[in-house]
């Protein structure tokens, strides 16, 4: 019987399609012409064509991050590779599972200076889970499965797989192996029991406990389970920027984000805790505050995956490496089968401390007539939000603004930069997340020096038809930077005010509708227009160029230090 | 915390780009590494890295989490806890007159050193044991003149049976499981 042989790059596409890959991001170049012949040669996998790699990357990540499953980008070698580097740190930080395929000069050039090379398995060490450089085409199909396996398991992150063009060519036979071998890679899933008994004893102890919920409760899919503790425990949640959406903000027990602009309350809480149940966080400093003064007198209980985690930042007293969804359904049979009544009255004392601290939230800002930022943002959230649309952001003030200011019930619907902070984000992610969800349109809320970042992906917006609504809060500064001149740096704006096109011209120079908003009138028939087109939007929000964003906790101070407005020192 | 060095032993993959990944995981997180050696095992679809880094507990417990966290790594042992065998090699070329010699040759014998090669009025010594041993030894000769001094890493073994040798693959796993808890 003969043996059917095929390409390496025929090989690559296959795999992918095993791996349920229907959709992937990428740009050609020279040593992946093989590849994208062979992809030509297919219907299985739908390419997206962007115009800068770093978008590729983005795209893939918004994509994964929406949909749940692994993205996949596709960038040639050298100058292709290179430009993914802030994809890739990006979906490492935010633990996103992303598999990119990276061109490579032949393996017999590798080392010698060829054009286009770059030693990609090096640079990319560390800002990836993991990277692989395929020297044999016979390791092709183990190393994508093996990749997959490591991309979407235990913290998930970035893989990237570089691939010789000689590889791309070379023949073997197609066996997708059907599991895994690493010996060195074991993710920890089921909590330890007697550690999940000592924490629901604490729990059940508590005076004054809360749950700190983090992206992990998203990437493990745990958003249910983490309501039903929570409400059977009757404990007050607040969440990370990366955990929006965990816990209904609808809900009175939930007090909204913490950290560096979270609301007074969830930081005070936070603050005067005395058993904090941290689930999926790594607590960042953006969280923290001060980390000597944070959850000093606290017990923390700290579930995650990933063990670096836990007592990396803040000593947990009780860890629990594991996977959150498992943890907390083995958390809830403990509970079912305990005697244990909850005590309300205790933890209603704890309440009306809360619904005190609840009443302090920001000083409305009224600098001039011109538009505010927070009311046009509030403007779009009132309207768009029983369309419930995909959010995402670009990186300073609209983002935080956007997340005090949106309500979230269901994860996966604000999609931003989390631990990176990358500025030019938030438009390639709104790629990958209409390719995710189809036909609905995607709110990106960018300001105008985060959109100038990645502009030029509304050409392959224009393309591919993407309903995305670029809301670009234009203030004509660089503004969180500008914001931290005025407090820190005796308003010494360098270098933060920043030009801008007109955005309005631009987006018809791509083919794309472009509108102008200065009234508080004129941003819902604008809106309304943006959301009837059957493409990319630019609204240009000319808004008040020195609104701050409050609550703010200066870096370096302690969490429940929270400013409220300018006259505040 | 008191910071002291630890002996941190870690069995990797035999593969390419693996002691990068460890070297890169030091410098990239602002750990330091004393001292370092690498070869395979028995088996040579292993290897052993021995690594000597200062740390107070609460950084050696970080660097082996972020250690196990590397795909290629199959088992991180903090030799520091509990007892082990830790040992280093020393390469010492002395210029040694005549007149110094027997005075040279007894303290050679006395720390169970031995000459290796004796060409042009160079002695070139070697002596083994702990850290401490081989230091106290080139403080010895150090009046008599060294010309180089050549350091090996530090290789340990913990004593008994307890992380020297994996039965099978199953048990590596199973161990990896216990080390990420």
């Amino acid at each position: 019987m003969n043996k059917v042989l095929y390409s390496g790059a025929q090989i690559l596409l296959k795999s992918l399609v095993k791996e349920g890959v229907e959709e992937i991001f990428g740009y050609p170049g020279g040593v992946v012409l093989p590849l994208y012949d062979a992809l030509y040669l297919q219907d299985e996998i739908k390419h997206y064509l962007v115009r800068h790699e770093q978008a590729a990357v983005h795209a893939a990540e918004g994509y994964a991050r929406v949909s749940g499953k692994a993205g996949v980008a596709i960038v040639t070698s050298g100058p292709g590779a290179c430009n993914t580097i802030t994809g890739l740190a990006n979906a490492y930080y935010d633990g996103t599972p992303l598999i990119l395929i990276t061109g490579q000069v032949n393996s017999k050039l590798i080392g010698g200076d060829a054009f286009q090379e770059a030693d990609i398995v090096g640079i990319t060490r560390s800002c990836c889970k993991h990277n692989y450089l395929v020297k044999d085409v016979k390791d092709l199909a183990r190393i994508i499965k093996e990749a997959f396996y490591i991309a979407t398991t235990g913290k998930k992150g970035p893989v990237v797989i570089d691939i010789p063009v000689d590889i791309f060519n070379a023949k073997c036979e197609f066996i997708y192996p059907k599991q895994v071998e690493l010996v060195g890679y074991n993710p920890t899933y089921k909590g330890h029991p007697l550690q999940i008994q000592r924490a629901l004893q604490a729990l059940f102890e508590a005076k004054r406990p809360v749950i700190i919920s983090g992206g992990g409760v998203v990437a493990s899919d745990a958003h249910r389970e983490l309501k039903e503790i929570a409400t059977k425990l009757h404990i007050p949640v607040v969440h990370t920027l990366m955990g929006t959406g965990t816990f209904p903000d609808n809900l009175e027990t939930s007090l909204g984000m913490m950290g560096m602009h979270g609301n007074y309350c969830a930081n005070l809480t936070v603050s005067n805790a005395d058993v904090i149940f941290a689930i999926g966080t790594r607590f960042s400093d953006r969280i923290t505050g001060c980390l000597k003064r944070f959850a000093r007198d606290s017990q923390v209980i700290h579930v995650d995956i990933d063990p670096c985690s836990i007592s990396k930042n803040v000593k947990a007293t009780i860890p629990i490496v594991g996977d959150i969804k498992n943890v907390l359904q083995t958390m809830l049979e403990f509970l079912a089968k305990s005697h244990h009544k909850i005590n309300f009255e205790l933890k209603d004392k704890w309440f009306n401390d809360i619904v005190e601290w609840k009443k302090k939230v920001a000083t409305p800002q009224k600098l001039s007539d011109r538009l505010s930022a927070i009311t046009v943002l509030q403007t779009i959230y009132d309207y768009t939000k029983n369309d419930e649309p995909i959010v995402t952001t670009e990186v300073g003030q609209h983002q935080m603004w956007t997340a005090q200011n949106f309500k979230f019930n269901q994860p996966r619907k604000l999609i931003t930069s989390g631990g990176l902070g990358t500025m030019g984000f938030g438009f390639p992610a709104a790629l990958g997340a209409c390719v995710a969800q189809k036909d609905k349109y995607v709110l990106n809320i960018a300001g105008d020096g985060s959109i100038q970042m990645n502009i030029q992906e509304l050409m392959s917006a224009v393309d591919y038809k993407f309903r995305v609504i670029n809301c670009v809060i234009n203030n004509g500064y660089l503004g969180m930077v500008r914001q931290w001149q005025e407090k820190i740096y005796n308003k010494h704006y360098s270098q933060t005010k920043i030009t801008s096109p007109d955005f309005v011209k631009l987006a018809q120079s791509y083919g794309a509708l472009g509108l102008r908003v200065e009234k508080e009138s004129e941003i819902i028939p604008a809106l309304k227009q943006a959301i009837d087109f059957r493409g990319p939007v630019i609204i240009d929000f000319v808004c008040e160029n020195f609104e701050m964003v409050y609550p703010w906790v200066l870096a370096g101070e302690p969490i429940d230090k929270v400013l409220l407005s300018r006259d505040e020192v | 915390m008191a910071v002291n060095n630890h002996t941190i032993s870690v069995l990797v993959s035999n593969e390419v780009g693996v002691l990068s990944r460890i070297v890169d995981l030091f410098s990239g997180r602002g750990y330091n590494i004393e001292s370092l050696t690498v070869a395979p095992t028995l088996d040579d679809i292993y290897s052993r890295v021995t690594i000597v880094t200062p740390g107070d507990d609460d950084v050696i417990e970080q660097i082996c989490k972020q250690l196990n966290r590397l795909i290629p790594v199959i088992k991180v042992a903090n030799l520091s806890i509990g007892e082990a065998i830790e040992y280093e090699i020393g390469l010492i070329k002395v210029n040694v007159s005549d007149e110094n010699r027997a005075e040279f040759m007894n303290i050679v014998a006395q720390a169970n050193a031995k000459i290796m090669d004796v060409s042009d009025k160079i002695y070139t010594v070697k002596i083994d044991g702990d850290e401490k041993q081989v230091q106290t030894f080139a403080e010895l000769i150090r009046p008599y003149g060294i010309k180089e001094f050549v350091r090996s890493g530090r290789v340990a073994i913990t004593k008994g049976n307890q992380f020297s040798c994996f039965k099978n693959k199953k048990e590596e796993t199973k161990i990896c499981a216990n080390a990420a808890e």
